[in-house]
């Protein structure tokens, strides 16, 4: 057995658990853990330039490879600048663990240099956090936390590690335990028999039934098995904005993304439906409208691993709680056994009277088939996302930050697989992308990688692309850029009558071209639409390096669909500027 | 209606502040709290008491629930169970209301537990109704300060919340 100090248990446990990345940025309360780094651990660290950039691209290398991200920062300001990032993977059920550096522990209290109560501060965004009192504790400590942070609804996990808990001269036995066991934790490992047999009944003898799934078929592998029950059936599907790719964009039954920006026919689906299968996803605000309204005719089958998910907003009729792959597994089987006995099941009839509503639905104002968005002189900002789509041939690696580039995003990138879509949709944090693109072009080198992004979030993190040179981590950032923080101004237009208060920037934007190259990258500015494709088939032929196309888009352009609020239900929807349901 | 949740909790540093802070990070009011170690120095017992219907109870105990920190929970109100909630009550007592003290006290079975030329301090042990009613029966009396131990409980018969 060896003998290490804390500071070596940590890179050893490192490598013992797995990882291959450590997002990370130094200070002192963790230099003795970054001396262990360097003289022993075969896991690279990754220098980011703020430690919020860390956090987004340990949360996105961890959406993207299903692993844990690792984050490794220092007390005080380190561990605030943490924060935020941290409380994004825990709004999207990211598994994470973020270590942190505190005072030593005789001055813990003391209000001493660098100094925060980070248990204190992380508390309501975290799955849930330690303190190491002794460096014996750090193994067992760290296993406990990978294994919390990736198991039932995974979330971010914080370790925070006292200085004198890992100084080189005190050594200890060091031993990596295989397992973990605790009392007070134990998530569902099935769902509960009864409940899939009543689910799969119900599901059968639906007329009008739709399939909503989000971000937890994603996380929980439930992707494939999800696809093949719907196309089993025949049953139209839905994704949230976290769910995108768990279904196949592409796919005729696909109804696109449901909610606020959701497409027309998802959203009337919904409405009209009579039996919702609502797998891994939360009814969220921005998905269900006003909530008694929503779907007044619907029997709601919800599969969830985390309980307290379950009739938190919209009462389930039949609650399962499991993981998605092993309730899915069971229900699929459920399902042909009561075919194999009653094979009119279901009701073909009236399966294809759905179908047929659901097409005059998509025929009248689908984005992708019926309405389309304006044309003008400009570039519209669906245009860039189509371009992105042709460009990479629908399988790019896509981040994204947040407002209508988002959405743009979410609604015209057709994802058909999992793990392609990386966005922060809970927590809505801007500044994501560009960390969450490095974190992603780590794991997968050879992939396309896209940010798609707008001039106000991009700069919430402009300083990585000294990362990305640092690191060489080729990413493609698509800027739409409107000159406005454009979903703040779309919400002016639309309900504070064109008051543009603190969404402009005047003249004060840089130029991104020449800021691109002071970062020995590349820059590019589009302008008109006969050069986009052009454009942008360039960006991803430099293959080996990052660049930003930075493309003026129409400034006017507003996202919808939109959710009629407050009092609307699930099929109250502007479709224009001048057209509702 | 009125809820007392009873649970057993992991005795660590942060993980009481765990179970208050979900309180007020999600909206939930606490009325009392009373947390103390068990005769297993590794556990915690903690009660407390709130206020809501069905589904807002419901989400509230599965959201304790999910606290990694909570070993195991039970919501007394369910069952058959006892509660009872300790008062220190000290009061002014000069003249006459020194007799008339002395004998509320006795009724509500409290015990008068310091004495002083003015004052008198009163132990009363029982459901928080019966607190609330020995301190609506002191109109008269001057009171100086009410200490209550929040309510503690636990269910009747054979049931346990144990490991």
């Amino acid at each position: 057995m060896d003998l290490l100090s804390g500071g070596e248990m940590i890179a050893r446990a490192l490598e013992d658990e797995g990882v291959d990345y450590i997002f990370g940025y130094p200070g002192g309360a963790v230099l003795h853990i970054y001396d262990a780094l360097f003289k022993d651990c075969k896991v690279p660290h990754i220098l980011v330039r703020h430690e919020q950039a860390a956090t987004h691209a340990a949360d996105a290398y961890a959406r993207a490879t299903g692993k844990p991200g690792v984050v490794l920062v220092t007390s005080g300001p380190g561990a605030t600048n943490a924060i935020t990032g941290i409380a994004t993977a825990y709004m999207d059920s990211i598994p994470m663990v973020v270590l942190s550096g505190q005072v030593m522990s005789h001055l813990i209290g003391q209000d001493a240099f660098q100094e925060t109560d980070m248990v204190g501060i992380s508390r309501p965004v975290v799955k849930h956090s330690f303190m190491i009192k002794s460096a014996e504790e750090i193994p067992a400590t760290i296993k406990k936390a990978f294994y919390i942070a990736a198991t039932g609804r995974p979330g971010p996990v914080v370790i925070d590690i006292p200085k004198d808990c890992t100084r080189p001269d005190e050594k200890f036995e060091y031993h990596y335990p295989d397992a973990v066991k605790m009392r007070s934790y134990s998530p569902a490992q099935r769902g509960h028999t009864g409940q899939i047999k009543k689910a799969a009944r119900l599901l059968l003898g639906a007329k009008r039934p739709v399939i909503y799934a989000g971000g937890g078929v994603v996380q929980g592998e439930g992707s494939e098995l999800l696809t093949q029950l719907a196309r089993t059936l025949n049953y139209p599907v839905t994704n949230t904005l976290m769910g995108l790719g768990a279904f196949p964009g592409t796919d005729r039954q696909f109804l696109g993304m449901l909610g606020m920006h959701g497409f027309y026919e998802a959203n009337m689906a919904m409405h009209h439906s009579d039996v919702i299968l609502a797998v891994g996803a939360r009814f969220d605000d921005r998905v269900t409208n006003t909530v008694s309204k929503f779907c007044p005719g619907a029997k709601i089958i919800h599969v969830d691993v985390d309980p307290a998910s379950i009739s938190k907003t919209v009462q389930a009729d039949i609650p399962i709680v499991g993981p998605v792959d092993s309730v899915l597994t069971e229900l699929l089987a459920q399902l042909d056994d009561l075919r194999d006995k009653d094979a009119g099941l279901p009701d073909a009839m009236a399966l294809e009277r759905w179908w047929t509503q659901i097409d005059e639905w998509r025929g009248a104002h689908g984005l992708l088939t019926g309405r389309r968005y304006g044309q003008s002189e400009q570039i519209m900002p669906q245009q860039v996302i189509e371009s992105l789509y042709r460009a990479t041939g629908g399988n790019a690696y896509v981040t994204s930050d947040v407002g209508q580039h988002q959405m743009f995003a979410a609604q015209y990138y057709r994802f058909d697989q999992p793990r392609r879509w990386i966005n922060s949709g809970g927590l809505g944090t801007m500044g994501f992308g560009l960390p969450a693109a490095i974190g992603v072009k780590l794991a997968f080198p050879d992939a396309d990688v896209a940010c798609v992004t707008g001039e106000g979030s991009i700069q919430m993190n402009i300083q990585e692309l000294s990362t990305c040179k640092q690191y060489d981590t080729p990413v493609k950032i698509i800027n739409l850029r409107n000159n406005y923080l454009g979903m703040v101004k779309q919400w002016q237009d639309m309900q504070y009558e064109g008051r543009y208060s603190g969404s402009t920037y005047e003249d004060s934007l840089p130029d991104f071209v020449k800021l691109m190259e002071a970062y020995g990258h590349v820059g590019m500015q589009v302008t008109k639409l006969e050069d986009l494709d052009a454009a942008m088939d360039e960006a991803f032929a430099l293959k080996d390096r990052t660049v930003f196309l930075d493309v003026l888009v129409d400034r006017r352009e507003h996202v919808y669909p939109m959710h009629i609020a407050p009092n609307g239900s699930m099929k109250d929807m502007w479709l224009s500027k001048n057209e509702r349901t | 209606m009125r809820r007392i949740i009873s649970i057993l909790l992991e005795n660590e540093p942060g993980a009481l502040s765990r179970v208050v802070g979900l309180f007020s990070q999600r909206g939930y009011n606490i009325e009392t709290l009373n947390v103390a170690p068990t005769d297993d120095p590794t556990l915690s017992r903690l009660t407390l008491t709130t206020k809501g219907d069905d589904l807002h109870i419901e989400q509230i105990t599965k959201q304790l629930n999910k606290l990694v920190d909570v070993v195991k929970l039970v919501d007394l109100t369910d069952g058959a169970h006892i509660e009872r909630d300790l008062m220190l009550i000290k009061v002014r007592a000069v003249g006459a209301a020194r007799d008339e003290v002395k004998r509320t006290t006795d009724i509500f079975r409290g015990q008068i537990v310091d004495v002083g030329p003015t004052v008198f301090t009163i132990q009363l042990v029982g459901t928080s109704d019966k607190l609330d009613a020995f301190v609506a029966a002191m109109t008269d009396v001057d009171i100086l300060e009410v200490v209550r131990s929040g309510v503690a409980g636990i269910s009747r018969g054979e049931k346990v919340l144990s490991l």
